[in-house]
């Protein structure tokens, strides 16, 4: 038996197990370091949810995606038939596969909202260029797991949507041919191609995903998080060496972001017992019927959350042109801390110019996911050409619009009303 | 609610008997099928008697050609409020064990050979394609001789399946006109616009009740496409209404946690 330990002692020395404990592992230390000790500004809004609730998007993904694993069978002959026995068969197996579906696209839609936030404040900017970039890979590994997560079920759109991204790999000069069959491991989409993606969806991503994540924290830990005023708060710092602004992230926003997940979750909840389809946009019609190399959908599209660069593929006639011009369109925000000439971080204090590009981005990038759900023909395209210029325009004007920008005077103090 | 099987077959042998006179039928001003591309098939998976009777029309007149692979005799009879003794003396396809699954007898190999494809699987086909879609393609079947089957169908053109349903609900002429347009290249193209359905012959069933034949049928396979849906919509309202009161108390936590800051 462990001695009672008197309410007030210092935690610094316990007894029994515990003592035992924390001589061999910086428990104390950690909690310190990451939550109580760690001071995140108070004037947090909206926006300063969906780092979190993408962390929280990721371990749900991990844990339906182990369930999925257990009964999922990877193979041409297997895949379509497995998926339909755990919607079937295995108890509670629908809601797990739904969740799992529902997540890939709220994962997005969390990070898409999350990037938005650094747009929107100048997150990116210094001293927090390499949170960015670590965050942009972060972007890269969650667009490769998706994809290689959509061809699993191996419905209809899984093969023909496997066709066209993995084609586009064919467009490298002088290697193309040859690299998309080592992509696919065979001369067309099949089994030895499903059997890989399954092992990178399942092993290899997720790992990189979770090792990129930890780093994008340590990256943040440095420094600190930024806010909507765009100030640094660790230069305004009190006699306890704690900043003025700041408040600790354990307990405030661990509180704050419990509410936010229950928000998350009430959303997340009507979509998979209400609407688990979505409308055909989280899971596809045609991904119902097995793959048929026989048979091409009506129209190939990939899920949502590509749907903007898919646009900005189609919009070009020549492909070569067009998969380099959709490659850009990815890599261009790693770009932004250095593209960004304005002296301010947050919008809150810039100028019309940069107000005005950023929200004719924003518009142009959901313009593009729609016009990508549709037909690639007529006005369609001509819209998808506009849209993709005023896309390109936001990143290759920004050295000049952000620098002639008028900008206002940034506060001292971060604008914090108590509530 | 458990209805009675037997009485619905009972019932339905009575409206079978009954040949009903079927003159083209002018719904609200519009010539029979004018709108067929609007039909809608009102499916209601939780009403359970259309269910059961959508059980009895698929095992009657589709299992001979179409099966369920991924739906077995004794889930479908749970689901359906089928007694065993019920599924037993009605449904169940002699020598088949209620944990088997709901396969055609017909061979594949053989079905391709006469349909020139084989007869695809409708475990899925109501998710694949929507309610509506089986429900028009199921309803707008028509007498054309140009055809090996001798029909055709206005929802899937030249469709390899025969109008096997023209037993209940007569022979179809379909009316076309002669449209001309002008295509993109100038030149005029005639083109056929379906105009409307006439009766060649009566069937066994007037519209009304052919109408509810493929409603209930539709219905049926659209809770085959998914056998969990009525239990996922009644369980998901508790857990929203569970996530509704349990984000409620974090925001009150959070408040009473923030009233320090200033």
């Amino acid at each position: 038996m462990a001695p009672a330990v008197p309410p007030g002692a210092p935690p610094a020395k316990p007894g029994g197990l515990k003592a035992w404990f924390y001589k061999r592992f910086p428990v104390e230390e950690f909690l310190r370091d990451q939550l109580t000790g760690y001071y995140a500004p108070k004037n947090f809004n909206i926006w300063y949810f969906f780092g979190s609730l993408a962390l929280v998007v990721l371990v749900l993904q991990l844990a339906t995606g182990i369930f999925l694993t257990m009964f999922y069978k990877p193979g041409e002959l297997t895949s379509f038939d497995s998926v339909e026995y755990i919607m079937r068969e295995v108890s509670w197996g629908w809601l797990i596969r739904y969740l799992h579906s529902t997540g890939a696209s709220v994962f997005f839609i969390v990070v898409y909202l999350h990037m938005f936030r650094s747009l929107l404040y100048g997150s990116y900017k210094a001293p927090r260029e390499l949170l960015w970039l670590i965050g942009m890979l972060v972007y890269l590994a969650l667009m490769a797991e998706a994809f290689f997560g959509y061809v699993l079920p191996w419905g209809n759109m899984s093969f023909w949507g496997a066709q066209v991204i993995v084609n586009l790999f064919g467009t490298v000069p002088g290697i193309g041919p040859g690299l998309v069959l080592w992509i696919r491991g065979d001369y067309g989409i099949a089994d030895a191609t499903l059997t890989r993606f399954f092992a990178l969806h399942v092993a290899a991503v997720p790992l990189a995903l979770l090792l990129l994540v930890m780093l994008h924290l340590v990256a943040l830990r440095r420094t600190g998080s930024s806010n909507p005023d765009g100030i640094e708060i660790k230069e305004r710092v009190g006699p306890d060496g704690h900043p003025l602004d700041g408040v600790p992230f354990h307990p405030y926003y661990t509180v704050k972001d419990v509410f936010g997940i229950g928000v998350m979750f009430v959303l997340l909840a009507i979509v998979v017992f209400f609407v688990p389809t979505f409308g055909g946009l989280f899971l596809e019609a045609p991904n119902f019927e097995p793959a048929n190399p026989m048979s091409t959908p009506e129209h190939i599209a990939p899920v949502w959350y590509f749907t903007p660069y898919y646009a900005i593929l189609r919009a070009v006639p020549d492909q070569r042109l067009g998969a380099l011009l959709m490659f850009l369109a990815v890599a261009l925000f790693v770009f932004l801390p250095w593209l960004d000439r304005s002296p301010v971080k947050s919008m809150r204090y810039r100028g019309v110019l940069s107000r005005a590009a950023l929200a004719l981005f924003a518009v142009s990038f959901v313009a593009l996911g729609y016009l990508g759900l549709q037909p690639a023909e007529g006005t369609y395209v001509i819209w998808a050409r506009i849209f993709a210029v005023c896309y390109f325009a936001y990143f290759l004007l920004m050295p000049w619009y952000t620098r002639i920008d008028k900008v206002k005077p940034v506060p001292e103090r971060v604008v914090f009303r108590a509530h | 609610m458990r209805t009675k099987l037997a009485l619905l077959l009972a019932c339905s042998l009575a409206s079978g008997a009954a040949r009903a006179a079927t003159a083209p039928a002018q719904e609200g001003g519009t010539a029979f099928g004018a709108d067929w591309a609007t039909w809608s098939a009102h499916d209601d998976v939780n009403n359970m008697a259309s269910l059961q009777r959508g059980a009895r029309n698929f095992m009657s007149y589709c299992l001979g050609c179409h099966s369920l692979k991924y739906e077995r005799w004794s889930r479908m009879a749970i689901d359906l409020d089928i007694t065993p003794d019920e599924l037993q003396q009605y449904l169940i396809v002699p020598g088949d064990k209620p944990t088997d699954y709901i396969l055609t007898a017909m061979p594949a190999s053989d079905a391709a050979t006469w349909f020139g494809k084989t007869p695809p699987d409708l475990s899925l086909m109501v998710r694949a394609r929507g309610p509506d879609y089986v429900y028009q393609f199921l309803k707008t079947f028509y007498v054309d001789s140009a055809k090996p089957t001798g029909a055709n169908n206005l929802r899937l053109d030249s469709t390899a399946m025969p109008a096997v349903l023209s037993e209940l609900e007569g022979l179809k002429g379909a009316v076309f006109k002669e449209e001309p347009r002008v295509g993109a290249d100038g030149k005029t193209i005639t083109t056929r616009v379906f105009e409307h359905f006439e009766q060649i012959a009566p069937g066994r069933m007037d519209e009304k009740q052919y109408d509810e034949f493929v409603h209930d049928t539709v219905n049926f396979l659209d809770y085959v496409s998914e056998p969990t849906q009525a239990a996922r919509r009644a369980l998901g309202i508790w857990v929203v209404l569970f996530l509704l009161v349990f984000t409620c108390l974090a925001w009150f936590l959070k408040r009473e946690y923030w009233k320090d800051v200033h």
